[in-house]
């Protein structure tokens, strides 16, 4: 018990100072998966609309496989990414494995199925409601959905913070596919799985209480935009 | 104000049109036709059909029959009972319709002031639409229709769940736009709105479009059989 109160305190030290290899691990960290985040908004966000509104043979069986990808276990995608980077892979010839923008590859890959599905889904929900009266101003079927995500786009920062939240606490994907290397691709999930291996507690709790400040501040943001949802005024109108 | 005298030339012709949803034959063998400078008052029980020939007409059903459409570059409109609101200010919400409509970017400012101005919301430019009250939210849905100056107006019992007031002002714009010589068709329940607005009434029974009369030989006990029940059993319950 003495052992795990001394490291806490060493931890909130290591915090409380700004350690320069904590420091950099997070810095990491939040750089992989907010350029993952990106990369995998640009793309779901688009696939998501078009999945609302195209219908093809297929169609179906599409959406049934994303909605699947959902629980994509993150070291299955770990393994994937590994095998196209590696050198014997078709992508070997970018020689990024074991570096960042191979991590950022990873994560992408991890939560694109969650940015596409999720959009698809209040996109479809709200073409439901309005969708007629949009084709019937002139808007095409990609034209209205895409008016949706700005229709919803508290609903698309929510999916945002999602697939960030999802993305920065996965550890198996950027295992494989980052190698682990200090000052390099270590970030906050595998420094802690590795630290605690080595017994090294204070660096892996206090990663980890960063760690849970991200989520909690990820938890924040969503209840604020989840109470900005129900009251659509938000802030109040200046009277004219 | 009498409206101008207008060429009476026919702006839509429907020969023999059917629609079928689903199971449901909505209507059958429809011919009608929608001359310049019509206010066409669609009547009915529910059900009747007024709706499906509403959307027929605006194109945005399939159907067997003939439907010969508006010119090459004749604009048609639609507003609905329960209009649909972006997320977005009341300007921004006109700016989009003018957008879809291809109206030039130069233009789009003036237009959507003009069109704001003529139904009295000028002062609420800035007011996200979805907190406007029903009234507004329907004066803004024609004020979105009037702006991209249709040739003709369809309007899908607009004023249905509207209070006595914003109800006035719902039918003191769509006079004047009637006065401005729009072509409008209007599907509504209340028989005392199409006597004060309309100059055709079309009753619907079942799918069909059992009777076609200028209005004030509609309401002059110019109809037999199932119309004229109606028209009794509606005018009791319009004047208690």
């Amino acid at each position: 018990m003495n052992d795990v109160a001394q490291s806490l305190r060493t931890a909130l030290d290591l915090i409380g100072s700004a350690d320069t290899v904590l420091v950099r691990t997070v810095a990491l960290s939040l750089g992989v998966s907010a350029s993952a985040c990106a990369l995998a908004a640009a793309l779901g966000l688009l696939a998501g609309a078009w999945l609302a509104v195209a219908r093809f043979p297929g169609h179906r069986v599409l959406l049934l496989l994303l909605n699947t990808l959902l629980a994509l276990p993150s070291v299955v995608v770990g393994l994937t990414v590994y095998l196209l980077l590696s050198r014997s892979g078709p992508l070997g010839a970018m020689g990024i494995l074991f570096t960042p923008a191979a991590m950022v590859i990873a994560q992408t890959v991890l939560v694109l199925p969650v940015i596409a599905a999720l959009s698809r889904q209040f996109v479809a929900d709200s073409l439901r409601d309005g969708g007629d009266q949009l084709r019937s101003m002139g808007a095409g079927p990609l034209t209205s959905a895409l008016l949706m995500l700005l229709h919803d786009r508290w609903a698309v920062v929510t999916v945002l913070l999602t697939a960030f939240g999802r993305a920065i606490a996965e550890v198996g994907a950027v295992m494989i596919v980052g190698g682990n290397i200090a000052g390099v691709t270590r970030v906050m999930t595998t420094s802690i799985a590795l630290e605690t291996s080595k017994g090294d507690l204070p660096l892996a709790l206090a990663l980890g209480l960063v760690l849970l400040a991200v989520v909690a501040l990820l938890n924040t943001a969503m209840a604020l935009i989840a109470a900005r949802l129900r009251d659509p005024v938000g802030v109040p109108v200046p009277a004219r | 104000m009498s409206p101008p005298a207008l060429p009476r030339e026919p702006l839509l012709r429907l020969r023999d049109a059917s629609v079928r949803l689903g199971q449901v034959q909505a209507l059958r063998g429809a011919t009608l036709d929608v001359y310049r400078g019509d206010f066409i008052a669609l009547v009915g029980a529910n059900g009747s059909g007024k709706t499906t020939l509403l959307r027929l007409l605006h194109g945005q059903v399939a159907f067997t029959g003939t439907r010969e459409g508006l010119a090459a570059g004749a604009v048609q409109a639609m507003v609905y009972q329960r209009p649909f609101m972006l997320r977005l200010s009341v300007a921004n919400n006109l700016h989009i319709a003018l957008w879809l409509a291809g109206v030039p970017r130069t233009e789009r400012a003036a237009r959507a002031a003009a069109a704001l101005q003529r139904v009295g919301l000028a002062a609420l430019s800035d007011r996200p639409a979805r907190v406007l009250s029903g009234g507004e939210q329907q004066r803004l849905a024609l004020a979105r229709a009037w702006a991209v100056r249709p040739d003709v107006l369809f309007l899908d019992e607009p004023t249905a769940s509207l209070d006595p007031g914003a109800k006035r002002e719902v039918e003191a714009l769509l006079e004047g736009f009637r006065c401005d010589g729009m072509t409008l068709v209007m599907s509504t329940h209340n028989l005392g709105q199409a006597k004060r607005l309309a100059t055709r009434v079309v009753y619907l029974d079942r799918g069909t479009l059992a009777v076609d009369l200028p209005t004030a030989r509609f309401f002059a006990d110019h109809v037999d059989g199932r119309a004229e029940r109606f028209l009794k059993g509606e005018l009791t319950w319009s004047l208690e």
